[in-house]
């Protein structure tokens, strides 16, 4: 245990007062632009460089990785409370989370989130520290067919977001799809379904679309309806968390954070698909099925976890290959060289005792966000019992403010409005929007794949299912695919059987 | 807020509740008014020159047309610190997407007004041609050009091709089937890419080209084996050739490099392929020529600074200072080729 000895070291050096409070300041900014729309970790950290070249390497590793870790706290409480993720990974709390705060228990669906992310944040570095480098070798051999057969699993399993009604679920999707085609083709650099605008050649956002489906679309509704002076009911329960809560709550964490570490560990895995998947999963394994779209505790507290253990994931070929997958970690790797540090094979052996202040830093920023976010659940909570038209006059400032940061033009502004138009008539027509968005993004990563596979194979489909890994996917969709069907089948065996006296 | 106790005592609860919320949006608005007034930048000057007289006091706004951590980002990063002692403050803004040309088509709106500046390159030369896009750099007054790198082709470190000469050889006898992994459509790599197959006396349309949204992003598909060679800036990949996790080739450079001393130029290959993905400074259109001057010598004398000097020893950019007609001239020629090799991709 070489490496446990190296990571204690690693702790006395991060435990000093001057690095608690680095630590502590990071953690603050990153909850505070987690829960700003639009305003993302990687803006913060990018904006934060310039000013800490005056600090020693360490400060400001562990500034950025409080950042980084409280950002994705942070994208969670506006979900929950206000129906508005902060950061697109955190769109599937707000599904089953704000149904919980709208009935009464925002306090728990903060609860369990806030530890969610704890147990998968802690979970996640540890893995970070110690499989790592075996990680590593796994993900580098996902290649364009791996994912391409991991995005056919990814759509597979998204059938359990898309409602009751299996039509407008497939609608929203498509309508997903069609916004997420916008902008420049990534094969061949034409623009397409931009109509010469050209403020849409980059795509839409996809901030800007949850911002304006969720939030804008629910303020818009209130307007039509609403007398504006409704409350939200106010806290019900005594506890934060209750016994029975808590019962339901740590399988999920614990499922949610095995999804999220190893896809969020994979270059192209990004931190959205696995809080997908585990929605799935959760909804699948839960003994109250009938809840989920009530508000089903473990509907927050799975892709919660698999959000913040994919962020401890994304860490992983950054440090081990020196690959940033997300911009976040792109900055984070500016940072790195701007110090002289080279991430990759070497890194652990070149300037190890910094690697290991800055792992260690992690934990102590995991333990500090559990220890600021728990006390504030309630406070959070309180804001509820402002009345609807005060919360949702905050909520279009925060939403319009984000989508301008994130782009600075009005044309900006006019596509979040006409989608929060867009996401009204959805709302009207009994149409979920949740689906639109998990065509938004796994349409285009699907698509991309796809074509960089048949680029490589020179037009021959059989690449996708050359390897290993492909086979072991596609082989996990076919059963997906046929375990409902079969079970039907054997259900309506039984049933025929069923009137035949057998004893 | 529990619900246990008299009506009477729930309807006080309300009140006091109401009251106490009444004063919430209040709060924040002067919270939020506050923040705004102070953080609003106070115009401070520093030494008075020609320069000072073109800005007229104002901040000078840099626009990095792309997203954080990039190669424009980092450079107008760069040109932040180092300006600082000669101008004090400086903004730098990002305009992400659509290999600048988003940027651009924002930037040309700032007709004649000196103290707006945008880092421009080879990369959006490509970007305007392959995009369509209705704006060009011949819609701004370039500046001075600044720094350079050059591309390596790498290949995974379990590869066949051992040199320029297999590479040529694999790419005559079967061009299609010799995949390229590397940055954005239209991008500097797919520039080079189309360049490697003219040079072999192939067509260029015919490329397997992979295109990625980054270096690292094309990285992953050529470290999973699926891709023959990968293309990316020789700074970005550096640390994957000294690790041994990719070989290089070849470089793009006109000579062998110091950071890479041991990879031979695509000339000694034979090939005769020469590409610099260089980035640069504009200015917008319509600004005087007193002020062009001043722009440039500011810029200049930014190019001697000791951080800007550093700044290139750590980032491992090469110096391509040039400034005035030259650089116009260059920019033109660099127009006129790369929209030709994308022409000869079936970009364009």
């Amino acid at each position: 245990m070489d490496q446990f000895g190296l990571l204690l070291d690693g702790f006395a050096s991060a435990l000093t007062p001057g690095h608690l409070l680095w630590a502590l300041v990071g953690v603050t900014i990153g909850t505070a632009v987690g829960v700003l729309p639009g305003i993302g970790p990687a803006l913060t950290v990018a904006l934060l460089l310039p000013i800490t070249f005056r600090l020693d390497p360490a400060s400001a590793l562990i500034l950025f990785a409080g950042i980084y870790y409280g950002g994705m706290y942070g994208g969670s409480t506006t979900s929950i409370l206000l129906n508005t993720p902060g950061e697109s990974a955190s769109m599937i709390s707000a599904l089953e989370g704000n149904k919980m705060a709208r009935a009464g228990r925002a306090a728990a669906a903060l609860a369990t989130a806030a530890i969610g992310s704890f147990v998968a944040g802690t979970i996640g570095t540890v893995a970070l520290t110690f499989v790592a480098p075996v990680l590593s070798d796994f993900a580098t051999s996902f290649g364009p067919p791996e994912y391409v057969a991991l995005m056919a699993l990814a759509f597979v399993t998204v059938s359990a977001l898309l409602g009751p009604s299996l039509l407008k679920g497939a609608a929203s999707l498509l309508v997903g799809i069609t916004i997420g085609l916008v902008g420049i083709d990534s094969q061949t650099g034409q623009p397409r379904l931009v109509f010469g605008i050209d403020s849409l050649l980059d795509g839409i956002d996809v901030v800007i679309v949850v911002v304006a489906l969720f939030a804008l679309s629910e303020a818009f509704g209130h307007l039509l309806t609403g007398t504006g002076h409704s409350t939200v009911q106010p806290l019900r329960e005594r506890a934060i968390l209750s016994r029975k809560d808590f019962r339901r709550s740590w399988p999920s964490w614990l499922r949610g954070t095995a999804l999220g570490f190893p896809i969020g560990s994979l270059p192209a895995g990004g931190a959205e698909v696995p809080t997908f998947l585990s929605y799935s999963v959760e909804k699948k394994l839960s003994k109250q099925p009938e809840e989920f779209g009530k508000g089903a505790i473990e509907g927050v507290a799975g892709p919660e976890a698999a959000n913040n253990a994919a962020a401890a994931g994304v860490l992983v070929p950054l440090l081990t290959i020196g690959l940033p997958t997300s911009a976040t970690a792109a900055v984070i790797l500016t940072a790195f060289q701007s110090y002289g540090l080279q991430p990759g094979p070497q890194l652990f052996s070149e300037s190890g005792p910094l690697v290991w202040t800055l792992i260690a830093s992690l934990y102590v920023g995991n333990v500090m966000l559990l220890v600021l976010n728990l006390p504030l659940v309630r406070m959070w909570a309180k804001l509820l019992t402002i009345p609807s038209y005060g919360i949702y006059a905050g909520v279009l400032v925060f939403a319009t403010l984000g989508a301008y940061a994130a782009g600075g033009t009005t044309v900006d502004l006019l596509i979040l409005c006409a989608l929060g138009v867009l996401g009204l008539l959805m709302r009207e027509a009994g149409i979920p929007v949740a689906p639109a968005i998990v065509g938004l993004i796994l349409g285009p990563l699907a698509e991309q794949q796809l074509r960089r596979a048949l680029t490589l194979s020179e037009g021959d489909p059989s690449i996708l299912l050359s390897g290993p890994i492909t086979v072991v996917l596609w082989s996990v969709v076919v059963l997906a695919l046929l375990t409902p069907a079969a079970g039907a089948w054997f259900r309506n065996r039984r049933r025929a059987d069923a009137p035949s006296p057998v004893r | 807020m529990e619900q246990r106790g008299s009506p009477a005592e729930q309807v006080g609860t309300e009140q006091r509740t109401r009251r106490w919320t009444r004063w919430v949006p209040w709060t924040v608005a002067v919270v939020a008014t506050g923040a705004v007034v102070a953080t609003t930048p106070t115009g401070e000057s520093h030494a008075g020159s020609t320069v000072q007289d073109v800005l007229g006091g104002e901040q000078l706004r840099i626009m990095a047309p792309a997203a954080p951590g990039g190669g424009w980002d980092q450079t107008s990063r760069e040109m932040q610190g180092a300006l600082r002692e000669l101008v004090g403050r400086t903004e730098v803004y990002n305009v992400a997407g659509a290999g600048g040309t988003i940027g651009l088509s924002q930037f040309v709106r700032f007709d004649g007004d000196p103290t707006q500046l945008l880092t421009t390159g080879l990369i959006m030369v490509g970007a305007v041609k392959a995009n369509g896009s209705g704006h060009s750099l011949a819609d701004t007054t370039p500046l001075v050009r600044l720094t350079t790198d050059y591309q390596a082709i790498v290949v995974p470190a379990d590869s066949p091709l051992r040199d320029t000469a297999d590479l040529v050889a694999a790419m005559r006898e079967d061009l299609p089937s010799v995949s390229i992994a590397g940055g954005s459509a239209g991008g500097v790599e797919q520039i080079l890419a189309g360049m490697l197959a003219k040079a072999v006396g192939g067509d260029p349309a015919q490329v397997s080209y992979v295109a990625h949204s980054g270096g690292g992003e094309a990285l992953t598909t050529l470290l999973s084996g699926r891709a023959t060679i990968g293309i990316s800036g020789v700074s970005e990949i550096e640390p994957q050739i000294e690790a041994g996790t990719v070989r290089a080739l070849a470089v793009s450079s006109p000579e062998r490099l110091p950071a890479v001393p041991d990879v031979p130029t695509l000339r000694e290959g034979g090939l005769d392929v020469e590409l610099q993905n260089w980035r640069g400074v504009a200015a917008p259109k319509g600004i005087s020529a007193e002020e062009e001057r001043a722009l440039e010598g500011l810029l200049l004398d930014m190019t001697r600074t000791r951080e800007w000097r550093d700044a290139l020893e750590r980032r491992g950019w090469g110096d391509a200072t040039l400034a005035g007609p030259e650089f116009e001239d260059f920019v033109r020629s660099e127009q006129e080729r790369v929209s030709r090799v994308l022409d000869e991709i079936g970009l364009g």
